[in-house]
């Protein structure tokens, strides 16, 4: 697996120089970690999977603390919508690699330490040489098919997987594969099939909950390398950021598991997508015949006058952002309870933010009988770009 | 035997918002079954079309997952929490 780039050339453990033990005082005179904890820190070898939300924090204080190897696995460029919540970016690295911006601050806050990145995505043909030369890896993904896989690649390859997973204002942290403890499959042997999992319609996350959960994945990283405190082996601590509560839940070690239990049948990295049943849907909803109208086309209709019901189908707070023009709201979630309200004798097009909760509107509707129905293919996006860019996008 | 069902947030949507609800029964499984009488949108989501619990809905009794005690059939005393807690993924989005 070739590194993309590199901060500093390889080297064996070695003494901390004067600037380092100034840099590191504070943790130098702690009796847990003194001098013996921050040599295991800068002899520490940790792979940090996504350099997103979790990963922001996460490589911030890894680096800070002197973790002697990081590596930054993220294949993804910084987009607008993730200075939200992943805060090793600035507004300058809008369009720039994310590992690339990342690896430049972390540097910069830290440069006696090496970072390495990997500008790919994390497949079942690279992971396992990827996570060989690392002691540790720390999951900051964003879905199904790459938990499985880094945690097979895991216990494969023999390594602790320090998880962290968020949804809106909820979290999750634990660490898996550490010897004797569970994996990700003991947790969860299946993943939910798409589209039974919340859609973008329930989407969207508090930019500080990552925030949170990352540092509890970095805290969790620096006490497996120092070998202190009671780490999160067998315990899935749940964070509910709204009450402001944690809970933990006892994990146990499925002895059937299949991967790291008594009679393994996982014996290589398989096909993650199709596990997680999302290889089917790869093409998007519109093309599998919903019927679509563009939003060019719908603004000449408009504009010549035809008579069309135009139905909003996203949540209230969204249509405070924007919204189009003689819009009825019926939110997703509400159609089936509120279908008499619409007229299926009027022409019906449905608009969300991209296309996909609206195209769902519609194949419902047409299993209703409605037969004058069509999607707005890209939703506010599409009609943002290409007809009316004063709407926002979002 | 008087028991807290805790929501998880995925799921809140369909029990009106609300976060924890509270119940009588016997069961893991009647407590389940009151839930989705009471709330049915949640069915879907906690139970296949054949009545079993979904593999990626973990159940816990205090904090010990189902799995390990009598699954549906763990007895409830007064006073205990169920806590259903489903598999989610964000991280980066």
């Amino acid at each position: 697996m070739p590194i993309q780039t590199s901060t500093l050339p390889v080297e064996a453990a070695r003494v901390l120089s004067k600037e380092e033990i100034q840099r590191y005082s504070r943790h130098l005179i702690m009796p847990e970690v003194g001098m013996e904890g921050q040599l295991k820190l800068a002899n520490a070898k940790v792979l940090m999977i996504g350099a997103g939300g979790l990963g922001a924090p996460l490589g911030l204080y890894l680096a800070a603390a002197g973790v002697g190897r990081l590596g930054i696995v993220e294949f993804d460029n910084v987009d607008h919508t993730n200075l939200q919540r992943q805060i090793t970016f600035t507004t300058q690295d809008v369009g720039r690699p994310k590992a690339v911006a990342a690896q430049e601050r972390l540097s910069a806050m830290n440069p006696t330490i090496r970072i390495d990145t990997y500008r790919t995505m994390l497949t079942s043909a690279n992971a396992l040489d990827l996570f060989r030369d690392w002691d540790i890896i720390v999951d900051g993904t964003d879905n199904f098919p790459t938990r499985y896989l880094v945690n097979d690649a895991c216990v494969l390859m023999d390594k602790p997987n320090v998880y962290g997973s968020i949804f809106r204002f909820e979290g999750q942290a634990t660490v898996f594969n550490y010897p004797g403890g569970p994996c990700y499959r003991c947790l969860y042997p299946e993943p939910p099939p798409p589209g039974l999992v919340p859609s973008c319609a329930e989407g969207g996350v508090l930019g500080v909950l990552p925030g949170i959960v990352g540092s509890i994945q970095a805290m969790e990283t620096i006490k497996l390398i120092l070998g202190i405190g009671e780490p999160l082996v067998g315990r899935l601590l749940r964070f509910d950021a709204l009450a402001m509560t944690f809970k933990e839940y006892r994990l146990r070690k499925n002895p059937n598991c299949p991967i790291c239990g008594e009679h393994r049948t996982i014996n290589q990295l398989i096909d993650y997508e199709e596990f997680c049943g999302v290889r089917g849907e790869e093409a998007p909803v519109m093309t599998t015949g919903i019927p679509e109208v563009t939003p060019r086309d719908l603004k000449a209709r408009l504009d010549k006058g035809d008579d069309l019901f135009i139905r909003d189908v996203r949540e209230p707070h969204e249509v405070q952002i924007c919204s189009l023009k003689n819009g009825h709201l019926i939110p997703l979630g509400d159609l089936p309870r509120r279908v008499s309200e619409l007229d299926s004798a009027r022409e019906i097009v449905a608009y969300c933010r991209s296309g996909r909760r609206s195209a769902d509107a519609v194949d419902f509707l047409q299993r209703a009988g409605f037969r004058k129905i069509w999607n707005l293919k890209g939703g506010i996006l599409a009609w943002s770009d290409e007809v009316d860019p004063s709407v926002p996008k979002y | 035997m008087a028991i807290k069902l805790e929501i998880p947030t995925a799921l809140r949507p369909f029990t009106g918002k609300q976060a924890s609800v509270e119940f009588e029964a016997a069961t893991v499984g009647e407590a389940l079954r009151r839930l989705t009488a009471t709330y049915g949108d949640l069915q879907k989501h906690l139970f296949t079309e054949d009545g079993r619990i979904r593999s990626f809905v973990n159940i816990y009794v205090n904090d010990e997952d189902i799995r390990y005690l009598e699954k549906e059939n763990t007895p409830l005393k007064s006073g205990d929490t169920i806590s259903i807690v489903p598999s989610i993924a964000g991280g980066l989005r």
